[in-house]
C-alpha cells in the first residue's frame, strides 16, 4: 500500500517532469524552429509537391487530412488482404477476410489500434510492420497536426490559414516520434523485448513438453504503439505478453509513454496560444479526472473479488486477468493511463477486473477521450469542452461568451454542440442496434449485467478511439468489425472536422483585449467549471446504461449472485 | 484534387518506407548487433538444448517442480480444427480467460482450485489465470507455499528447498517498481542444479 503510493507519486512526478520540456519542444517543432532534420523534411516536402511556406485554410487542411487516410487505408486493406502473397510471412497466414481486413485497416488509420484478430495467429510480420507500424507513427502525427492547427487557429489574428497539414504530419513524425520511438525501442529490446524478423522458436520444456515461442519486431512495434497512443499489440494479450512487457520497468516506462506526449501537448498549446497559463490550467483539469479514476480504479481492483474471500490470502486484491510482476498498483495505473490517454494497449484483461473498475475505465472512454486523450486529438476535444464552458459561464452572466480574446458564437457553439452527440451515438444507438438484431448477445461471453459490460466497452473503445477491449467479446464477426468500423470513423472524423471547422472560424476573428469583465479561462473558477461542464454534459448521458451494467453485476456481486 | 492525391500517395509511400521499413529494421539491425540474446527471446540453453525463454512461463505439473499460475490458453483441437483444447502455457497463441468477476465459471474454477490446493485461504496468484496465459512469475507467498510439497517430492530438506527460493526471489525494481515475484522456470533451473 505505502509502496503502491510511492509508485504513483514517482509516476506522476517524472509524468510533469517529461511533459513539460517536451510540450516546449513541440510547440518549437510546430513552429518550424526544430530544424535537425531540415534537409530531409525539405526532401518530403519537395517530393509531395508542397513546402512550409504554403498555407491552408481549414477545409483544405481538413481535407488534406482526409485524403491521407483515405490513401492510409486503401494500403493497409490491400496489404491485410494480399498478404499471403506477401513477402515476410514465415508462418504461412491467410490473407484476412474483407470485413476484418475493413476494420483493422479504419482502426489503425483512425489512431484506434481496436484488434479484432489476435496478433501472433492472424499477422504476418509484413503486415505488423509495413501495414500497421506505418499507420502507428502517421496516425498519431494527423492527430498531433490536428492540435497544432487548431492552437493556431486560437492564435491566429484575423487570419485565414491554420498552417499545413503536409507539413505539420512531416515535422510530428520526424521530429517527436521517429526519435521518441528509437530510442524507446532500444530500451525496450535491452529490457528483453524480442527484436527479429524470425516468428517463432521451439522449445523443450522441464518436463519434456513442447512450448513454441512466438516472437517478432516487438519492440520496434510496441515503442510507437505506447508513444502514438495507438495501443495495438503485437500479441493477442498485447502488454501482458512478457514479451511485449517484459518486466516492472518496461511496465513503468511503457505507462509514462503512453501519457508523455498527450499531457505535454497541454504545455504546447499553452506556448502557441501565447499564454502558459491556459496550458496549465487544461493540464489541471486532466490531471484532476485522471488522478480521481486511477483512485477509483485501484481501490476497487485492491478491495478484490467478494466471491474469493475466504479462498483466497486477504489484501492481495483481484488478481484474475493480472500478471504478479505488475500487481493490481501496475495494472490499475496502466488501466487508467490507457483509457484516458485513448491508448488501448492493455496489461491486464480488463474484462476481469471487478465491476467497478471495468466501470471507471470505461467511463475514461465516454468522457469523449479527454483526460490526456489521444495524441493532440484530447487537448482538441478538451477545447471543445471549454467552449462548451465558456457558453455556459457566458449564459450566466449574460455577457457573450470569449475564449482568449475571441467572441464564442453561435456557430462555434453549435459545432462543439454537434460533436457531444458523437459518443452517445456510437455507444448507445450502435450497441441498441446490435441488440435488436440479436448480434450482440451471439457475441458475448458473460451472461448477465456482464454482458451488457462487455458489449458498451466495445462501442466505446471503438467511437473513443481507444482499442482496448472487454476482451472476452468476439468483435470479429461480420456485424462487429463493420459497425465497430463506422464507430471509429465517427470516433475520429466526428471531432477532428468540426473542431477544425472551428478552429478556421476563429482564426478569422478579431482578438479582442482581456478587461476587467473578461471571465478569465486559467484559473481555478474555471477547472471546476470545466470540470463540471464535462461531468454533467458529457458523462450523466451514460449513467443509466453504465446502471444496467457494471453497476448491477456489482451489486449483485455483494448479494454473492453468480451468472 | 491532383493537389490532394499527390502529397497523400507521395508521403504515405515514402512514410512507409521510412517507418514501416527503415526503421523496425534498423532497431533489428541494432539489437541484434547489441543485444543478441534479448533480441531473439532471451532463450535458456541447457546442455546446448532450449528449454523455454527466462521471460516466459511453461507448463508445470509434477510435484518435483514448483507451478506456476493458472493459465487460460488453448490450441486448436487436432480432431477438428474449428474447436480448441486446454493448452497451458501455449506461447503461440496468448490469452486470458477474460471471465467476469460475476461469472460462475471463474467462482467454481477457483474454488476448485482452491480446494485441490487444501482449502483457503492459499495465495491468489495460485487460483487466478493471468493475462497472458504465460506469467513467468508467481509470488513469494506463492512459492513459500509450495515449498514443503517440493521437497518431499525431491526428497530434499524443506529449509534447502526455502533457502533456494529466497535465492531466487526477485525484489522491486530500484526497491520501488513492479512486485516482489520468483520467476518459476528460474526457479526449477536452481532445483534441478542442487545435488542429491
Amino acid at each position: 500500500m505505502d509502496n503502491d503510493l510511492l509508485q504513483f507519486a514517482l509516476f506522476f512526478a517524472l509524468l510533469i517532469a517529461i511533459a513539460v520540456p517536451l510540450g516546449a519542444y513541440m510547440a518549437a517543432t510546430f513552429a518550424g524552429d526544430v530544424r535537425f532534420l531540415a534537409p530531409v523534411e525539405t526532401a518530403l516536402l519537395r517530393a509531395a509537391g508542397t513546402a512550409a511556406t504554403t498555407e491552408q485554410r481549414w477545409t483544405s487542411y481538413a481535407l488534406a487530412l482526409l485524403a491521407f487516410n483515405a490513401a492510409g487505408f486503401a494500403l493497409l486493406y490491400l496489404v491485410l488482404v494480399f498478404q499471403d502473397v506477401l513477402p515476410l510471412n514465415p508462418q504461412g497466414f491467410a490473407g484476412l477476410p474483407a470485413h476484418l481486413a475493413f476494420n483493422t485497416a479504419i482502426s489503425f488509420v483512425t489512431n484506434t489500434n481496436w484488434q479484432s484478430y489476435g496478433g501472433e495467429t492472424t499477422l504476418s510480420n509484413f503486415s505488423q510492420m509495413v501495414g500497421l507500424t506505418t499507420q502507428n507513427f502517421v496516425s498519431a502525427a494527423a492527430g498531433m497536426a490536428v492540435a497544432a492547427a487548431v492552437a493556431r487557429g486560437l492564435a491566429a489574428r484575423q487570419s485565414k490559414a491554420i498552417g499545413n497539414f503536409w507539413v505539420d504530419l512531416t515535422r510530428a513524425t520526424l521530429y517527436i516520434l521517429l526519435p521518441g520511438a528509437i530510442v524507446l525501442a532500444l530500451v525496450f529490446a535491452v529490457c528483453g523485448m524480442p527484436q527479429t524478423l524470425a516468428a517463432a522458436f521451439d522449445a523443450t520444456t522441464l518436463e519434456g513438453g513442447r512450448q513454441t515461442l512466438a516472437v517478432g519486431p516487438v519492440a520496434s512495434q510496441v515503442a510507437i504503439k505506447q508513444l502514438g497512443t495507438n495501443g495495438g499489440g503485437f500479441f493477442n494479450v498485447n502488454s501482458a505478453h512478457p514479451f511485449e512487457n517484459p518486466t516492472a520497468l518496461t511496465n513503468f516506462l511503457s505507462t509514462l509513454a503512453i501519457l508523455a506526449i498527450p499531457a505535454a501537448f497541454c504545455f504546447t498549446y499553452g506556448r502557441m496560444v501565447g499564454d502558459r497559463r491556459q496550458g496549465r490550467a487544461l493540464f489541471a483539469a486532466m490531471a484532476l479526472l485522471f488522478v480521481a479514476g486511477f483512485a477509483a480504479i485501484y481501490a476497487a481492483e485492491q478491495a478484490g473479488n467478494p466471491l474469493q474471500a475466504g479462498l483466497v490470502d486477504a489484501g492481495t486484491g483481484n488478481m484474475e486477468g493480472k500478471e504478479v510482476r505488475f500487481g493490481v498498483l501496475g495494472s490499475t495505473l496502466w488501466a487508467s493511463a490507457t483509457t484516458a490517454a485513448s491508448n488501448g494497449s492493455v496489461n491486464a484483461m480488463h474484462d476481469s477486473f471487478t465491476p467497478l473498475g471495468g466501470m471507471v475505465a470505461m467511463l475514461n472512454i465516454q468522457l469523449g477521450e479527454v483526460v490526456f486523450g489521444g495524441v493532440g486529438v484530447g487537448l482538441t476535444g478538451m477545447l471543445l469542452f471549454v467552449i462548451l464552458a465558456v457558453f455556459l459561464a457566458g449564459l450566466m452572466v449574460g455577457r457573450t461568451p470569449e475564449y482568449l480574446g475571441k467572441k464564442i458564437e453561435a456557430r462555434e457553439v453549435k459545432l462543439a454542440a454537434l460533436t457531444l452527440l458523437v459518443m452517445p451515438l456510437g455507444v448507445l444507438v450502435l450497441a441498441a442496434l446490435a441488440i435488436a438484431a440479436g448480434t450482440a448477445q451471439a457475441s458475448v461471453q458473460d451472461a448477465g449485467p456482464h454482458g451488457l459490460s462487455e458489449l458498451l466497452y466495445a462501442y466505446s473503445s471503438a467511437t473513443g478511439n481507444n482499442g482496448s477491449a472487454f476482451a472476452g467479446f468476439s468483435a470479429n464477426t461480420a456485424w462487429h468489425n463493420t459497425f465497430l468500423g463506422i464507430a471509429m470513423m465517427l470516433g475520429r472524423f466526428g471531432y477532428i472536422i468540426p473542431v477544425l471547422a472551428i478552429a478556421g472560424s476563429l482564426a478569422a476573428k478579431k482578438t479582442a483585449p482581456a478587461t476587467a469583465g473578461t471571465f478569465p479561462t486559467h484559473g481555478a473558477l474555471f477547472v471546476v467549471l470545466l470540470l463540471a461542464t464535462i461531468l454533467i454534459v458529457g458523462a450523466l448521458t451514460f449513467l443509466p446504461v453504465l446502471a444496467l451494467g457494471p453497476i448491477a453485476e456489482q451489486v449483485s456481486l455483494i448479494a454473492g449472485r453468480t451468472f | 484534387m491532383t493537389s490532394l492525391l499527390r502529397p497523400a500517395l507521395v508521403l504515405l509511400a515514402l512514410f512507409t518506407a521510412l517507418t514501416g521499413i527503415a526503421y523496425p529494421l534498423a532497431v533489428t539491425g541494432i539489437a541484434q548487433v547489441a543485444v543478441p540474446g534479448a533480441a531473439n527471446g532471451s532463450q535458456v540453453t541447457v546442455a546446448g538444448r532450449v528449454v523455454g525463454s527466462a521471460l516466459v512461463g511453461q507448463a508445470f505439473a509434477t510435484d518435483r517442480y514448483f507451478h506456476g499460475r493458472p493459465s487460460a490458453t488453448t490450441a486448436p483441437d487436432a480432431q477438428d480444427e474449428a474447436k480448441t483444447v486446454d493448452s497451458p502455457y501455449n506461447a503461440a497463441s496468448s490469452t486470458g480467460s477474460n471471465l467476469a468477476p460475476s461469472s460462475a465459471a471463474l467462482a467454481e474454477a477457483v474454488k476448485a482450485r482452491a480446494a485441490a490446493l487444501g482449502g483457503g485461504p492459499v495465495p491468489a496468484d495460485l487460483v487466478t489465470a493471468s493475462a497472458s496465459g504465460l506469467d513467468p512469475d508467481i509470488s513469494p507467498a506463492a512459492a513459500a507455499f509450495q515449498a514443503s510439497r517440493v521437497a518431499r517430492a525431491r526428497g530434499l530438506p524443506e529449509d534447502e528447498v526455502r533457502a533456494l527460493v529466497k535465492r531466487n526471489t526477485m525484489g522491486r525494481t530500484f526497491g520501488v517498481l513492479g512486485e516482489p515475484r520468483v520467476n518459476v522456470l528460474a526457479l526449477n533451473l536452481a532445483l534441478d542444479g542442487l545435488k542429491r
